[in-house]
């Protein structure tokens, strides 16, 4: 399913120390290629985020962590391009799952949010990129926050609809409980962590050291491969983090949320 | 697909002569897209080196690279994910200084730039020369801010800005093209905005 990119380099040159992990077997050609998309589905997770379950007849299939892109087009012909992360775990019901955020003044997501129906239809392509995808090949730490956590429930999904059993542990970051996108779907895996307000018992902070020693210290077979995805703000405070903890920064994939 | 999304108007626009198909103009923002950790990277620790088909390799410092003629760049930005960010202002020194010091190769056709975390990216050489490529350390006036590429990074601002390296560290002339991180990834090998040369195949 992957190949592993390689460097030819004559002469000096830094050494490539970031690792592309692998391209997936969709060719570029069906995923550069614009579909009509059907939304089937839409499911409220939160006050501010809903799902959105869209039928895509020639999906070529996808890995857990990539993205697509998305195309609203006005009347007057005016269109609208948004990059979305694949919430769904690949599956052959010819479906895909978007999560999104109602962002204020967003007019891509604002449609979503209160004008699509059941029926609609809107332009997608992909799936894209493979650098933060996770083939489900090694030990997974997954860190997000908000609608980062997106990306990183396809993996979570994918690691249990396959039964895997290479190690993946979730540390998720939201303002309050109210706020954590998939609560009723999270599960031993998965350590929340509450900015503002937290349920009783639990403290209320940002992200910390503290909550990633004990995930680190598990070293499994391999080490970690670590994926952080969140806002910008979000994902060089987890990144450093990592780094401060010892996790190589060759093994620490971001996906910046602008 | 070219029909229309039933109840999209989009939001309220005016003509925007500069914005090429796809973008959104992304006003004051700036949003950071690198899939790598920042680097703790401090100017006294940064070097730019230019070498393969040269006929002088050479290795510039901090001090050296601002030795050279000052250039700076006003305009637009245009990010493969869709935004685009009009009028801004960077300073540091054409790419073609630089080139002009190592004397390319008339065998030299393409350039892979190298970011000290490793990152790399692949352009065609007349990409980078006639005034039309950087290596800045400034934005609006101030030092480039680390997470924007600081303390110096490649300026290639008439295509997508994957293409303009943050934390430059190396440009490897070639006599073919070699995809880079990106490129590798799906994107497409040159990536001009105003043909939206978003990926592979486009």
């Amino acid at each position: 399913m992957t190949e592993t990119a390689t460097h030819t380099q004559g002469g000096f040159a830094p050494p490539v120390r970031f690792a592309v992990p692998g391209r997936i077997a969709v060719s570029e050609q069906v995923a550069t290629r614009w579909q009509t998309a059907t939304l089937t589905e839409i499911r409220r997770e939160t006050a501010r985020a809903a799902t959105f379950r869209l039928a895509v007849p020639d999906w070529a299939g996808h890995l857990p962590g990539q993205h697509l892109q998305l195309r609203l087009t006005a009347a007057d012909g005016y269109v609208a391009q948004r990059h979305y992360s694949i919430a769904s775990a690949p599956d052959d019901s010819g479906h895909i799952e978007l999560t999104l955020d109602h962002v204020e003044g967003g007019e891509v997501s604002g449609w979503f949010h209160t004008v699509a129906r059941v029926g609609d239809q809107v332009a997608v392509r992909g799936p894209l990129s493979g650098f933060f995808a996770w083939p489900g090949d090694r030990p997974a730490l997954l860190i997000g926050a908000g609608s980062g956590v997106v990306p990183l429930m396809s993996m979570v999904r994918h690691h249990r609809a396959r039964g895997l059993s290479v190690p993946l542990r979730l540390l998720v970051s939201a303002r309050s409980p109210e706020e954590l996108i998939y609560a009723r779907e999270l599960g031993p895996e998965t350590t929340p962590v509450f900015t503002r307000s937290a349920p009783a018992g639990l403290p209320v902070g940002r992200l910390a050291a503290a909550h990633l020693a004990p995930l680190l210290a598990e070293r499994p077979p391999g080490g970690w491969e670590a994926y952080v995805c969140g806002s910008n703000a979000f994902a060089e405070h987890a990144s450093r983090l990592l780094v401060a903890a010892g996790q190589p920064v060759d093994r620490i994939r971001i996906e910046r949320f602008g | 697909m070219n029909s229309t999304t039933r109840g999209f108007a989009g939001r309220p626009r005016a003509a925007r002569p500069g914005l090429p198909p796809g973008q959104y103009d992304a006003g004051d923002d700036w949003p950071v897209l690198s899939a790598e950790v920042t680097p703790d990277l401090a100017p006294a620790d940064w070097t730019f080196r230019i070498g393969g088909l040269v006929t002088e390799p050479r290795t510039w410092d901090w001090e050296q690279a601002h030795a050279l003629p000052a250039s700076a760049y006003s305009g637009d930005i245009h990010c493969v994910t869709g935004w685009s960010k009009f009028g801004v202002r960077f300073g540091g020194v054409s790419l073609d200084a630089f080139l002009d010091a190592v004397r390319p190769l008339p065998s030299a056709t393409h350039a892979v730039a190298y970011a000290h975390t490793g990152y790399t990216t692949n352009l065609p050489l007349a990409d980078l020369t006639g005034g039309r490529a950087w290596i800045v350390w400034e934005y609006d006036g101030q030092p480039l801010a680390p997470e924007h590429g600081g303390p110096a990074r490649l300026l290639v601002p008439h295509l997508y800005f994957w293409k303009s390296a943050k934390w430059i560290a190396n440009l490897e002339l070639l006599d073919h093209d070699e995809p880079g991180f990106w490129e590798q990834n799906g994107y497409h090998p040159r990536g001009n905005p105003w043909q939206e040369q978003r990926y592979s195949g486009d």
